[in-house]
């Protein structure tokens, strides 16, 4: 069987675990020099994942929810398959689980339906250290709909500022949304927290989890999220595929968002009728490979001890920013006490980019720029940061590695 | 991938970045930004009494790539009349946007350094930022030159 992270062992122990796992993952196969740490941009796909998409492909290839055939149905029974999986997932249940194509998808939903119920006097707490996901669909809809955005203020230390947190939620507050954790800072923002005083002041929640699924289980319920929304590529799952999970009753009271195929019950000319729950919200032909793909994802990552994996991710992540910062000139964006396997530096007198394109040139990838989250680069007075971000397949010798790299790179660039 | 010529055009980039020729501080022109990385940049461009591009200068924050594009637009422009200048940045962005072949800019001065980053799509956007500067300012300066005339 499949080795597992072990809760509390020790680093190098969990290092040759995630060694074993690289085996899986083809593309490692290909490249073997490949040292990848951009897995907050994207993870790479483990054989299982490939494999699941083109066996749909070959064995069972046809619309859903349409045809009478007999391959058709198929389709149909293995979508409805990985809908259930992926309900299973994070503790939900597949009325409540809807397939939408990534993150963004999945917060402009919200934003689109949700937010048109709101208008000027209302108010929406998000937070600086947003992803541009779920910033500017809020921005647009403030345009929109006169809608008020408040921000949460991020500490020197990476943090979201909880004091004045309780003082933006009032009576005006309609949303909470925030990112469980940091894509730039790797912060692990405090879910019960935030849920247990918006919850307290009658306010719903959405938790952007797009870095939260791929390292920690996720279970809605316990989280007390309203609204949780994440993406399959991220949690070695395929592109252009992504849930919404929301309450029955919070989405049974919104209207469709996008109009097509399938989110209809009946169509007549002078109008049409919205599906139930969760086709009201799939328009069109979705995703189908792509969740049977994403089935086998959350298959996979269940099985390699995902209750042990963030803290792994952690443990590296810290190893790398012990190595990195003595190296002269490294700065390192924020301290949380609560971090996971992502790390934002910058190099004194060397461009982001500079320092990625010359770690390029030792095979290893990391991210370079604003990493889609510009008001919080502003917040640190940075133009841009280089970003390292660690996954199941990263061991101590690829963070070892990065660190010696680095530690050259000034003298270079 | 296994240019012969990569270390001397990263040598020329390196040379242009760490030592630019025609840097210095601007005042009251407008940044040309890449939105992507947030590197910006802004040019601004004399003409002589001959009518020709008699200085060029840049300022502006960025990664190599980026700032030593400027340094070398600037040294390949001076000389030049605006048509000429137009001509050279626009074969040089159409090199960059995969229109021509890299090896029109054989014909360049250190520009061809660029030759490596042309099949970069995300560094391509850093490379072409000075000469996408110099372009609108050329517009802006040539044209009552133009109205003039006539």
């Amino acid at each position: 069987m499949r080795p597992q992270f072990v809760a509390h062992a020790p680093v190098e122990e969990n290092s040759s675990v995630a060694g074993a796992l690289k085996n899986e993952f083809p593309l490692f196969g290909e490249r073997p020099e490949l040292i990848y740490l951009d897995n907050a941009a994207t993870a790479q796909k483990p054989l299982s994942v490939l494999d699941a998409e083109r066996d749909f492909y070959l064995k069972s290839c046809a619309n859903v929810h349409r045809a009478i055939h007999s391959i058709g149905e198929e389709a149909t029974a293995r979508y409805e398959q990985a809908r259930k999986r992926l309900a299973r997932f994070i503790g939900a249940r597949p009325v409540e689980t809807v397939f939408t194509h990534g993150t963004t998808e999945s917060i402009n939903l919200v934003a689109r339906t949700y937010g048109e119920t709101l208008g000027p006097g209302d108010e929406i707490i998000l937070s600086v250290m947003e992803h541009h996901a779920n910033m500017v669909p809020w921005q647009q809809l403030a345009e929109r709909r006169g809608v008020a955005l408040k921000f949460i203020p991020v500490s020197e230390e990476g943090e979201l500022d909880m004091a004045e947190y309780g003082r933006l939620l009032g009576p005006k507050t309609r949303l909470v949304a925030v990112t469980m954790i940091s894509n730039v800072l790797g912060t692990i923002n405090p879910v019960e927290k935030i849920v247990g005083a918006a919850h307290a002041a009658g306010v719903p929640v959405l938790l952007d989890a797009a870095q939260a699924a791929p390292s920690m289980p996720l279970d809605v319920k316990a989280l007390g999220a309203d609204l949780l929304a994440f993406s399959g590529h991220k949690m070695y799952g395929p592109f252009g595929i992504g849930i919404l999970y929301g309450t029955e009753r919070m989405l049974d009271a919104l209207p469709p968002f996008m109009g097509g195929g399938d989110m209809i019950s009946e169509v007549r000319l002078e109008g049409f009728s919205a599906n139930e729950l969760p086709y009201k919200f799939e328009a069109g032909t979705p995703p189908i490979s792509q969740a049977v793909g994403l089935e086998a994802a959350a298959d996979w990552l269940s099985s390699v001890g995902l209750d042990a994996l963030g803290e792994y991710e952690s443990a590296l992540a810290q190893r790398f920013m012990e190595g990195i910062k003595g190296i002269p000139g490294i700065r390192i964006l924020g301290s949380a006490a609560r971090r996971a396997g992502i790390v934002a530096f910058t190099l004194e007198g060397a461009h982001a980019h500079d320092v990625a394109a010359y770690l390029d040139r030792f095979h290893i990838a990391v991210r370079a720029g604003h990493h889609c989250a510009h008001p919080l680069a502003r917040r640190y007075g940075i133009v841009s940061s280089a970003r390292a971000s660690v996954g199941t397949y990263n061991t101590c010798e690829d963070v070892d590695t990065a660190i010696r790299v680095l530690s050259r790179a000034g003298e270079a660039l | 991938m296994s240019d012969p010529f990569a270390a001397v055009y990263e040598e020329i980039i390196h040379e242009h970045y760490k030592r630019p020729k025609y840097r210095r501080i601007l005042e009251g022109l407008p940044y040309v930004e890449n939105p992507s990385c947030g590197d910006r940049v802004r040019v601004s461009i004399r003409l002589g009494s001959d009518g020709r591009i008699a200085d060029v200068a840049f300022d502006g924050s960025g990664c190599s790539i980026s700032m030593s594009s400027a340094d070398i637009l600037a040294e390949d422009i001076i000389g030049k009349t605006p048509d000429e200048a137009r001509q050279s940045i626009e074969t040089f962005l159409s090199v960059l946007r995969g229109e021509l072949d890299v090896d029109e800019l054989d014909a360049f001065g250190d520009a061809v350094a660029f030759k490596g980053v042309a099949h970069l799509p995300v560094r391509v956007k850093c490379a072409a930022l000075a000469w996408r500067a110099a372009l609108t300012q050329i517009d802006s300066i040539d044209k009552p030159q133009m109205n003039a005339k006539s």
